[in-house]
């Protein structure tokens, strides 16, 4: 595991155009506003979040599905954002991304094989079927999806199956980055922890970085390096693994730790609650866009918008308790 | 624990999902609608009628027989004969060929513009929608024949223009319909996901959108080959469509009309043919929209 920075995203900003009307005045979701991180070579940085807080948005700004308003995304020292489309193509070739329902991300009129083949196809037009049909089925082999199921449709698999399938689409270009949005959110326990194990070892095998969205804490603890916490399009924590899972410092990291279920119902743990809903992103609150929630806040936290410092080698939080 | 786990999953076998033949799974439901089955074996034995009818007829369709004239049916001529002594059975079978590839012909035509548009039309959005859908809107106000008959009129009579003229008000039905559907598909995790491998815009029309409307496409084509061979037919009746001296369906109704009142079998059994066909094409329209669309079905 290199330390060198494979992407770092500055600053980006998404907003969502709201009202269509010309009378109205113009209304924002704003999905992600101004979030920055890095993701390290070969590490897995796990982006936590309530749904509606934007961390699948950041996944696909990353990915270029959909075009960041400001900010700058730089990847291997390129930023992005200034590519035109047809080099765009060759960046797709080194990010890919697996996506939450495996039930609707494989075409339902494709064969298997096809599925797999057409990136290959779009990319490197000049390579023979024969050669291939041999990556599929060699990266097929690896997903655990054995060479007998090439001529299947997708609606012949399980749910495990398929998204075995995706990631095996994902990995047949030899990406650099994998941003996995939701990738075991749609499985059954048990087949999350296989197709999170799998997704390690393909890690190991193809030296690989994660980009690795989910709501859900635990698989996050299981799999992650670094862990992201987001809330209403900003981050608001980014700390290692053994930092946010021991010593949360974040109100809001502290909250949503709490609500992990614990296996042992004697251990006594601290109850954080949250009150309310979480705020409208077209409209959310002035300063600390937590405060509304925020069991600690003080009069500064409506005022004043709290920046991103760093607390240790390894933990940052956004937070004016610090 | 989580390593135990990870070395038995990957010496475990991958249950075998049972593999489903899609059209032995189609071909089980749609057996069960008795209405759009019969009208399936109705429409194979037209097809039939088409490549091997001139083979079989009794008599030659356009031979005259002077001494037979206007003959009500008889076990010679189950059909009757028609003003010049032709056999009219033999003539509702050689006709099959014309009318139905007129009309199939036609409804093809229409079904290529209009799903090309509609794909366009659907998934670009924007001005390219509106501009082809105020088009279709144009075409929807006037009504079918009429249309049909301004085209004709201005392209001139003939079959081939009949063929055109059914084609063009069969566009944008399809357009519409394959518009509805491309905007369905395209919102779809598959396209996302065939553009973040880098799929080019025409390939994902193509290879990721088309082949989610085909049962849409394969539906309305079989009901609107049924409106189209009464269209053609009725053209064919006002003496804008095939020549009179062909047997056409619509043409023999349209040469018989002076002899209803004396001979109601001239008329009669063109005209019964003409109902049989668009009834089964619009009952197998019906069964297989059952089967392979049933969001649509109210």
């Amino acid at each position: 595991m290199g330390n060198n920075v494979l992407i770092d995203i500055k600053d980006v900003k998404k907003h969502f155009p709201l009202s269509k009307s010309w009378f109205e005045e113009k209304q924002y979701v704003k999905a992600v506003d101004g979030i920055s991180f890095s993701i390290n070579q070969g590490e897995t940085f796990g982006l936590v979040g309530e749904s509606g807080c934007g961390k699948s948005t950041t996944g696909r700004l990353i990915n270029g599905l959909i075009k960041s308003d400001t900010g700058e995304v730089i990847f291997n020292g390129k930023d992005l954002a200034s590519l035109s489309e047809k080099q765009w193509k060759a960046y797709r070739k080194k990010m890919q991304m697996i996506f939450q329902d495996p039930y609707a991300s494989l075409s339902p009129r494709m064969k298997v094989k096809d599925i797999l083949m057409e990136p290959l196809t779009i990319h490197f037009p000049r390579m023979s079927k024969q050669e291939k049909i041999e990556t599929v089925k060699n990266l097929l082999d690896k997903c655990g999806i054995s060479e007998f199921h090439l001529n299947k449709y997708p609606h012949e698999f399980s749910g495990g199956q398929r998204q075995r399938i995706s990631i095996a689409r994902a990995l047949i270009l030899q990406p650099e980055l994998i941003i996995a949005d939701e990738a075991v959110s749609a499985l059954d326990v048990s087949i999350q922890s296989q197709i999170l194990n799998l997704m390690k070892n393909l890690q190991k095998e193809f030296n690989l970085t994660y980009l690795f969205i989910s709501h859900d804490l635990s698989v996050v603890e299981h799999i992650s390096d670094r862990v992201g916490v987001m809330y209403l399009g900003n981050l608001i924590e980014v700390a290692s693994k053994q930092s946010i899972f021991k010593d949360p410092k974040h109100p809001y990291t502290k909250s949503l730790l709490a609500s992990i279920p614990q296996p042992d119902p004697s251990v006594k743990r601290e109850r954080i609650s949250l009150k309310g809903e979480i705020p409208s992103p077209s409209n959310p609150p002035t300063g600390c866009k937590f405060h509304t929630r925020c069991p600690l806040a003080m009069d500064v936290c409506k005022e004043k918008v709290p920046i991103m410092q760093k607390l240790n080698e390894n933990q940052q939080v956004a937070c004016h308790l610090y | 624990m989580m390593s135990k786990l990870q070395i038995e999953t990957s010496t475990m076998e991958i249950p075998k999902v049972k593999s489903e033949n899609r059209f032995l799974n189609f071909w089980r439901q749609f057996r069960k609608k008795k209405p759009a089955l019969f009208s399936l074996y109705f429409v194979f034995l037209l097809l039939l009628t088409m490549v091997i009818g001139p083979h079989i007829v009794p008599y030659d369709p356009a031979e005259p027989n002077y001494n037979r004239l206007l003959e009500f049916p008889t076990l010679d001529h189950l059909f009757g004969t028609d003003e010049y002594g032709r056999d009219i059975l033999s003539r509702i079978i050689v006709g099959a060929r014309i009318t139905l590839s007129v009309s199939v012909s036609a409804v093809l035509l229409g079904t290529v513009v209009g799903t090309v548009l509609g794909l366009v039309s659907g998934f670009f959005g924007k001005w390219v929608d509106k501009a082809i859908m105020r088009i279709c809107d144009v075409l929807f106000a006037f009504p079918d024949l009429i249309l049909a008959i301004g085209i004709v009129a201005i392209l001139g009579p003939g079959v081939r223009n009949v063929i055109i003229a059914v084609a063009f008000f069969n566009i944008p039905s399809f357009a519409r319909i394959v518009r509805g559907a491309t905007l369905e598909v395209k919102e779809m995790l598959f396209v996302e996901s065939a553009r973040s491998v880098g799929a080019s815009t025409t390939r994902i029309v193509w290879k990721h959108i088309f082949p989610e409307t085909i049962p849409v496409i394969i539906v309305y084509f079989t009901m609107n080959v049924g409106t189209a061979i009464l269209s053609a037919a009725s053209l064919s009746f006002l003496g804008l469509g095939a020549d009179p001296s062909s047997s056409d369906w619509g043409a023999m109704l349209s040469m018989s009309r002076d002899y209803i009142g004396s001979s109601f079998h001239l008329v009669f059994f063109p005209g019964l043919v003409i109902f049989l066909t668009v009834l089964a094409f619009n009952l197998l329209g019906d069964g297989l929209r059952d089967v392979l669309d049933p969001k649509t079905n109210d």
